[in-house]
């Protein structure tokens, strides 16, 4: 079980928190000008990624805040996290 | 030397205190005597029982092979009724009086076995005989096979009434855990205590170093053991049975599981979940049975056990011991059984050059050693009376009188909790087996687990590892204090995976003893092109069971990569994944059963329900009143009543349960423009509104009404199942997408109690609560808000209804919910005012066609589907329009919201029935129908007393194209003709409600 180090409560464990699935996805700004393609791109494709991966975390049995998580899918190390609107690290395109 | 009359084989108290008192117990009905520290197989093994259980497949009579946790055969079932514990292990189970053990899989008795006629037939049962076999005939499996099979394979019967045991949870953090409390993780825990770290230790056994130990290690077990008691956090009779992420552990403390069911105290068992920084694991390392004919029979038993039976309780596994190896560590407990007064046979040794010092004291206590010898065949079917050796370069063979053999094939890393972390395994020639090859990031590992053999080596590797977790964590150990002499010079262990046998005699010869997987099995199926040590596990099933091969599968991998010919390090040991032994249910549940397993949340009027007699559903944590039923009415007649009241008069209801998000800010109608599918800019003060909410896929998520309080500040109101996902669904928008938004969301559903009073007679009611309100319609219209003082009360009122007749919704503070509910009744008694449940709520609302999201709707239905294009903004963005406009989702044939009217008034149509079209219905031939087009599916259905008949909602395919059309719901093989039309059956103009 992950220890996720939530920046407003500290460490706890990761049933306290529930995953949101890949960071950086923006709402388009017009949905309504994409095609179906686009908007389904948006809507449903997802990185499956090997490696260190940005993904958003909600401390739902705590403070209930958002945040950003980069954590590693293979060892599940979590190196770094970060408020929401923040870049992901370079190596995270 | 000492043998007490009922333990014949009792030679001393072992490790029991001087005088250990008896201990009466059953096993298979009869009474034995074992003393205070037996486990059931010391006391069985000192009583000279052999025959402990039968195998699974062709039941061959089994004995005692381990003395711990590895244990395939000894499998018993213990106590009885609710107290029943079925593949409770022997070499676990501590004896305590009047214990009731029984060995399993046999019938109808151990001696005389009416399955055993198929050890007979076991060459006919061969690797992937469930797989080739049981395909084909369902009737011969329905009939013949299962039954057979589930008898002859049953390990053990299950409790007969619930566990009437407590258990619990507790949590632990630490700076380093230690896992095994044997010579290594003492060591490890020591140095960790002397850097300052807060240590843990956990060891499976009653008590720590539970292995045999050297006579020159003795000193310093007693002393580490007391510093380590005093610094440490110990606990025994806790087996780790899972490591996880971020060094985490779950362990299994058996409380009191050593005690009677009747004296238990403090619960039965407790889950620790233990959050470390450093884990050092020292789980030590399991020994391999060799692989040679009728190595079964009982009476073989693995070495390294025998040495702890007469270590730990005094014990001899026989009087004439025949010992055969591979390794070193035999000579010491061929030398200790000796002493103890055993005869040694003779000590056979696969390896043809025999070294150190251990062979050399073995030969001294005049012990005839044999090297590059092997045993080839054991005789006795029910105990061991001899065996046959014979030297592996060729030669005469010898027959050997005995009524044991003491085995070692070598000695098994435990690696179970270092894979299940994802660490990876490296063959180690030293130990002819995989040891963990440890990366940055992965647990510590020390001792036998890493390889090492000798009390000195063991010792050191184990305060290397607890030095390294305190460096990790900026700390220093002290170097050992202690000064150690070094291990006798040792023999390596010789990889020996089989005994050399004849094809024929391969059937009998053992890999894996609980799921009777021969070498016979590896061989068909390594010919049948199953190479891969997975493949090989799932068609011979070695590796499966309640042990999960903890003997059997390294020489399992040893005899494929043999046979493949491959090097055996070459093959990956087949994955291990939590829990490391079986763990009970109760444990996992812990005290989260019974009332305490979910919350139950009640409304503030709960006890006047109950009072008034009420029955209660559950929608989801909460109880709300279902019905009131009135001496003995059915739910129908209550219901039929209810709703002739709130039809007819006025009705009241307890609607405090529905979710209530005071949304504030001055961005608030912003907000609530982008989740609701309508537009609320314009929605005046004091005004109310009907909102629908869309997940981004356009599928609809949560519905209700929505008012104004101020210019700045709306009351949100949520289906009761869904408030809490509504309040997550805003706040992720609102800080993941939209922070820019000055809006904040709180949750006020416990603050508000909600009175309901729905009827004609509301206002008459109403009005005598609330003087000082003008009630008029146009003063007060349908959809509106007012603050005001009822019955004394500062309140908030909305005429919202969801029956469809005139209705008021009063909000006061939670704790006058009861002042409120008093005085409606009271000024209501006049009209007749009637409490109702949900029930009623129900019929009321599928009179009037309003959905229920999440039973009219299941996340595929949108909006428009439900035919509620009127609630959609053409002009705005909110979130999921775009997807109203998908290809899929804009399509005309889509299952659309109507209402069914039956042919027949007084058919109700059973909730969830499927639609056919007039046309599919003929067809269908029952009982067993070929396929014919679904059409749609009934959500709702009711008899509605107002009307007279019954109705129903169903969403249907191009429904709203098909007014008119006969349709046919199927329910129970009964079609049931129904015609479909709008899904307002009652007051179509809202007159009644606007009025």
């Amino acid at each position: 079980m992950l220890l996720i180090n939530c920046p407003h409560c500290g460490p706890r464990d990761e049933t306290e928190f529930h995953v949101g699935g890949e960071a950086h996805i923006a709402r388009p700004k017009k949905p309504e000008d994409l095609t179906d393609a686009q908007w389904a791109d948006y809507l449903f494709m997802r990185k499956n990624t090997k490696g260190w991966f940005a993904e958003r975390w909600v401390h739902a049995a705590g403070c209930r805040r958002w945040f950003n998580v980069e954590r590693h899918t293979v060892t599940h190390e979590i190196r770094r996290i970060y408020p929401m609107g923040d870049a992901p690290s370079d190596d995270i395109a | 030397m000492t043998t007490t009359e009922t333990n014949p084989l009792r030679v001393s108290n072992g490790r029991g205190e001087s005088g250990a008192q008896p201990v009466r117990f059953t096993f298979d009905g009869r009474s034995y005597t074992g003393q205070v520290g037996d486990t059931l197989a010391s006391a069985l093994l000192a009583n000279g029982v052999r025959v402990v259980g039968r195998s699974l497949k062709s039941h061959r009579p089994r004995g005692i092979l381990s003395a711990g946790f590895e244990e395939p055969n000894a499998l018993v079932q213990l106590g009885s009724g609710a107290y029943a514990e079925p593949n409770a292990l022997a070499t676990r189970v501590e004896i305590y009086p009047g214990l009731e053990a029984s060995s399993v899989n046999r019938w109808p008795s151990l001696s005389f076995d009416a399955f055993a006629g198929f050890g007979l037939l076991s060459r006919f049962m061969p690797a992937g005989f469930y797989y080739k076999t049981f395909l084909g005939s369902r009737t011969l499996w329905d009939r013949v096979y299962e039954p057979i099979l589930r008898r002859m394979a049953g390990f053990g019967r299950a409790p007969t009434a619930a566990d009437p045991d407590d258990y619990d949870q507790r949590h632990l953090h630490c700076d380093v855990l230690v896992v095994g409390g044997g010579l290594a993780g003492l060591a490890a825990a020591r140095a960790a205590c002397d850097s300052g770290a807060k240590v843990a230790l956990i060891e499976d056994q009653p008590g720590l170093a539970a292995q045999p130990i050297g006579a020159r290690t003795k000193d310093w077990v007693d002393e580490i053991i007391k510093v380590v008691r005093e610094k440490a956090t110990v606990l025994t009779r806790t087996t780790v049975f899972g490591t996880y992420d971020g060094g985490f552990a779950a362990a299994l403390e058996r409380v009191s599981d050593h005690v009677a069911p009747s004296s238990r105290a403090g619960g039965r068992q407790r889950v620790w979940l233990i959050r470390a920084k450093q884990t050092v694991l020292a789980t030590g390392a399991i020994e391999r049975p060799l692989v040679f004919s009728n190595n079964d029979r009982p009476g073989v038993i693995l070495a390294g056990a025998a040495h702890t039976y007469l270590d730990r309780h005094g014990v001899l596994v026989g009087r004439k011991i025949v010992a055969f190896t591979n390794n070193d560590e035999t000579y010491a407990a061929a030398i200790a059984l000796k002493k103890a007064g055993a005869d040694i046979v003779a000590l056979v040794d696969v390896r043809p050059k025999l070294i150190g010092g251990l062979v050399a004291s073995a030969k001294k206590e005049g012990i005839r050693v044999l090297a590059g010898h092997a045993v080839v065949d054991v005789e006795g079917r029910r105990a061991v009376r001899g065996v046959t050796i014979a030297g592996l370069g060729g030669g005469a063979s010898e027959r050997l009188s005995c009524d044991a053999l003491i085995m070692s094939g070598g000695w098994s890393s435990a690696v179970h909790l270092f894979s299940q972390r994802g660490g990876k395994l490296a063959f180690d020639p030293r130990a002819a087996g995989f040891v963990p090859a440890p990366k940055p990031g992965d647990p510590l590992c020390a001792g036998a687990l890493a390889g090492e053999s000798g009390d000195a080596a063991v010792i050191t590797s184990g305060h290397a590892a607890g030095a390294k977790a305190a460096a990790a964590l900026g700390k220093t150990a002290p170097p050992p204090p202690w000064g150690l002499p070094e291990d006798p010079q040792r023999g390596a262990t010789h990889p020996f995976w089989r005994v050399p046998v004849a094809p024929d005699a391969e059937r009998k010869c053992y890999i894996d003893f609980q799921n009777d997987s021969t070498l016979a099995d590896i061989s068909l199926t390594v010919r049948e092109g199953f190479t891969h040590p997975e493949h090989v596990k799932r068609y011979t099933l070695t590796g499966f069971g309640t042990d999960q091969g903890k003997t059997g599968n390294i020489n399992a991998l040893g005899n494929i990569a043999e046979r493949v010919g491959v090097d055996i390090g070459d093959l990956a040991p087949t994955t291990f994944r939590p829990p490391f032994l079986p763990v009970t249910f109760g444990a996992l549940a812990g005290r989260d059963k019974g009332a305490l397993l979910d919350p139950v949340r009640i409304t503030a009027l709960h006890d006047w329900h109950v009072n008034a007699g009420a029955e209660f559903e559950d929608v989801g944590q909460w109880k709300r009143p279902w019905y009131y039923p009135r001496g003995n009415e059915s739910l129908d007649e209550a219901v039929a009543r209810e709703c002739r009241a709130v039809r007819e008069g006025v009705g009241i209801l307890d609607a405090s349960t529905l979710g209530k998000i005071e949304v504030i800010g001055p961005d608030a109608a912003t907000l609530l423009n982008r989740v609701y599918t309508n537009a609320w800019s314009k929605l005046g003060v004091g005004r109310s509104r009907y909102g629908l909410m869309c997940h981004e896929d356009g599928m609809l998520f949560d519905d209700g009404t929505t008012t104004r309080l101020a210019e700045t500040r709306f009351l949100m109101t949520t289906t009761t199942g869904n408030a809490a996902a509504v309040l997550d669904w805003l706040e992720e928008w609102l800080q993941t997408e939209w922070p820019e938004l000055k809006v904040y969301c709180t949750s006020v559903t416990d603050h508000w109690a909600t009175v309901a009073l729905a009827g004609p007679r509301a206002r008459d009611v109403l009005a005598q609560l609330a003087p000082d309100v003008a009630l008029d319609n146009e003063s007060f219209p349908f959809m509106s808000y007012k603050e005001a003082s009822v019955a004394g009360i500062d309140a908030r009122i909305f005429r919202i209804s969801f029956t469809g007749e005139l209705s008021y919704e009063i909000n006061v503070p939670w704790h006058h919910a009861q002042h409120l509910w008093n005085a409606a009744k009271a000024a209501g008694a006049a009209h007749g005012i009637t409490p109702y449940g949900t029930e009623t709520m129900h019929v009321l609302r599928a009179e009037k066609g309003y959905p229920i999201i999440g039973q009219d709707t299941d996340g595929t239905v949108t909006p428009l589907d439900l035919g509620m294009g009127w609630a959609v903004s053409k002009k705005k963005d909110f979130l999921g329009k775009r997807s109203l406009a998908r290809l899929d989702t804009a399509r005309a044939d889509r299952k659309q919201f109507v209402g069914l009217r039956t042919k027949n008034p007084a058919d109700v149509i059973p909730e969830g029935a499927q639609i056919v079209s007039a046309a599919s219905v003929g067809q269908i031939k029952l009982p067993q129908a070929e396929p014919v087009p679904m059409e749609g599916h009934v959500t709702s259905s009711y008899f509605s007393t107002a009307l007279g008949h019954s109705i129903a909602l169903a969403l249907v395919r191009n429904g709203f194209a098909r007014t008119g059309e006969t349709v046919y719901a199927v329910a129970d093989g009964k079609p049931i003709a129904a015609e479909i039309g709008s899904t307002v059956f009652y007051d179509p103009d809202g007159t009644r409600r606007d009025g």
